[in-house]
């Protein structure tokens, strides 16, 4: 396989993923997008106003903080970096995407967006967006999962966004994004779907890979300047496999740099409890696009488990069906006993408490580092961080009992 | 490529007549019933058979559609099933039986199987509602390959080439959708869905085309006949069987092609 120009596809197609699998009614606003987004990211204005934003108001560049009370659980001398997207506003790094968007909903003289979450982070950040930009704003989330992330619901309602619990199918992401395409299709007149991750229908995987990419940019930059060399390694959790390929897509052409792409195991790999999408999914077609997906014979879509809503789809984005078929990036799987094991150690090692999303990538990092020669690095991206996931936590490690007794 | 579809549609229209399109999904709320509503819809005035393959994922049918089709899952209905109940429908009554599906499941099963055992069962083609002719290559020679409609969609929004490809490529007829969204009934057609026939008519001198979304009155089906090639209805079909069964399908599929023969 070449490795010289993997940074340079652009879609529709990443092998034979990717493509447009959607209802006729759409393509005209896909058209409209991707023509958008192709005259944006040429134009010096539309580049400058993106990136004043991100350093004025995203927080942008985020830090790299090197972890080494953590890296002593990593194996023999092996050195962590992390990639703080926790810090930037609204907590994650879906913000990245959604003030990009957001401003393509401008240009589109476009006044209401719609957005699928299944954690609430992509939801908080579109409501944010929606706030900062005076636009009208509709989330759709699974009913199971307004329930397990309750307080970003709170915040979402308080940034001025209508929550929509979504209460079909096995009501949680997967559902949420079939409920955001019903209503794209009702009112793609004045309404851009500002989908959250690297899935969907051509252009949303390229575009939204675009606006992520800033995260392996600065980090690539970083680690030259500050450590003067590459990480022997790359980790992020991947559920749409956002974060991941933000972080991935600059070193892709590296060939020294590893890469790997943790995904939600749930109850275990060797359970049908998961959402192992790339582990144990096949190519079909779901939301738009072609890629690995949990199918039973019939092509009928399965229900994912995870304790991390974020993870919990049984998609993901084509790009990374096609780096797992080039071997270029390793995929695997972890559990939500070994993810929520990590949660609780980089808390105590670094006082910072990650999403659980994130938890799967130090937990992947933590079995990773010991298979690394010693002198080895890994640069995790902290993706985001717990707050939202207090009360998962309070009651998996048992913190809230003593308070419910009282 | 002759089309038994398109040949209904013009008779019907050559003799003054519309034509009624229904929808029933296989498998609801069990497969034998279902082929028994069928072949009840058409003994009692629908034209051609719209047969839904019950998906997980269905994005463009509204809830009453939605909530069919998730129950007949739910009694484990099966893909194969599907040309089970073809050949059962098929051999009671002539009407052309399309198979409304979305693409994954027709991927899975291998898209010439699926050609090849949709013919064997005497199914006349399929509607798709999520595959583009842009991505349908491989449907597009295995249709040809095994004589079967393939009918895309054209749409308020498509553009003058695109609803040339749409013509171009569909066979049995173009699916006018009448309006920007997803199945359920509506108390107006829009006004878009004449204009939507008229962009087909535009775009192509031979193509049938017949109007869905929205439909489900018998005033509807007369008014969308005046200026197209057929009048598309589900969720009310639906809707009626899941009040009243068998009987108030009849009923329904009676009131609402009443009006369209001479």
């Amino acid at each position: 396989m070449s490795e010289q120009n993997l940074r340079s596809q652009v879609g529709p197609y990443f092998g034979e993923f990717g493509g447009r699998f959607v209802p006729e009614s759409l393509i005209a606003a896909l058209d409209e997008l991707e023509a958008t987004y192709n005259q944006a990211k040429s134009d010096p204005s539309f580049v400058a106003e993106l990136a004043e934003l991100h350093r004025t108001y995203t927080g942008r560049p985020s830090i790299i903080t090197e972890a080494k009370r953590f890296a002593q659980h990593c194996g023999n001398d092996i050195r962590v970096f992390l990639k703080r997207e926790d810090l930037n506003h609204t907590g994650s790094h879906k913000i990245n995407n959604v003030i990009g968007q957001a401003l393509l909903t401008k240009r589109m003289g476009k006044t209401r967006i719609i957005a699928e979450t299944g954690a609430g982070q992509h939801g908080v950040a579109s409501a944010t967006a929606a706030a900062l930009f005076g636009l009208e704003c509709v989330v759709y989330m699974g009913e199971v999962d307004t329930e397990r992330q309750a307080l970003n619901v709170a915040r979402m309602k308080l940034l001025g966004a209508e929550v929509v619990p979504v209460t079909t199918g096995s009501r949680t992401l997967k559902d949420a994004i079939n409920e955001a395409l019903r209503d794209w299709v009702a009112n793609v007149e004045n309404t851009h779907y500002l989908l959250g991750t690297v899935a969907g229908p051509h252009p949303f995987p390229t575009m939204v890979r675009d606006f992520h990419s800033v995260i392996g940019t600065e980090a690539r930059q970083q680690m030259l300047d500050e450590f003067g060399f590459l990480p022997t390694a790359l980790a992020a959790c991947v559920g749409g496999g956002s974060n991941a390929i933000g972080l991935f897509h600059a070193f892709l052409d590296d060939q020294e740099v590893k890469m790997f792409g943790f995904e939600a195991a749930g109850d275990g790999m060797d359970t049908d409890r998961h959402a192992a999408t790339l582990n144990y999914g096949r190519p079909g077609v779901l939301h738009g696009a072609r890629s690995y997906m949990l199918q039973d014979e019939d092509g009928q879509t399965m229900e994912s488990h995870s304790i991390s809503a974020g993870l919990d789809y049984p998609g993901v984005g084509p790009e990374h069906s096609w780096l797992k078929d080039l071997g270029r990036v390793e995929y695997r799987g972890i559990s939500d006993a070994e993810a929520m094991d990590a949660l609780r150690l980089l808390s105590r090692t670094e006082g910072i408490i990650p999403a659980i999303e994130t938890a799967h990538a130090l937990a992947g990092s933590v079995k990773l580092g010991k298979e690394l020669p010693a002198g080895s690095s890994i640069l995790v991206n902290l993706s985001g961080r717990g707050d939202k996931d207090m009360e998962t936590a309070g009651k998996y490690f048992g913190l809230l009992d003593a308070q419910k007794e009282a | 490529m002759t089309s038994r579809t398109s040949e209904v549609l013009k008779a019907n229209k050559a003799a003054g007549n519309g034509s009624l399109i229904g929808y029933f999904p296989a498998g609801y709320p069990t497969l034998e019933d279902s082929i028994d509503a069928s072949i009840a819809m058409c003994k009692n005035g629908v034209d051609v058979l719209e047969l839904g393959v019950p998906y997980s994922d269905p994005v463009m049918d509204g809830l009453v559609i939605q909530e069919a089709t998730l129950e007949a899952l739910g009694n484990g209905f099966k893909l194969k099933q599907t040309f089970d109940a073809v050949r059962a429908i098929t051999a009671e009554v002539d009407t052309p039986v399309l198979v409304m599906t979305y693409w994954n499941p027709v991927l899975q099963y291998g898209v010439e199987n699926f050609a090849r055992d949709l013919a064997a069962a005497g199914g006349a083609g399929l509607i798709t509602p999520d595959l583009i002719p842009d991505e349908a290559r491989e449907w597009l020679e295995v249709s040809d390959k095994y004589d079967l409609d393939r009918v895309f969609l054209g749409t308020p929004s498509s553009s003058t080439e695109r609803m040339k490809t749409a013509c171009d490529l569909s066979r049995g007829f173009v699916y006018a959708v009448s309006t920007m969204g997803i199945t359920g009934a509506r108390d107006e057609v829009d006004a878009n869905a004449r204009k939507v026939v008229a962009k087909v008519r535009e775009a192509s001198q031979t193509a049938t085309t017949a109007v869905g979304i929205g439909i489900s009155t018998a005033e509807q089906v007369l008014e969308v006949n005046s200026y197209s090639d057929g009048a598309i209805v589900g969720s009310a079909f639906v809707r009626a069987y899941a009040q009243g069964g068998i009987e108030e399908l009849t009923e329904k599929v009676l009131e609402l092609s009443a009006k369209l023969k001479n």
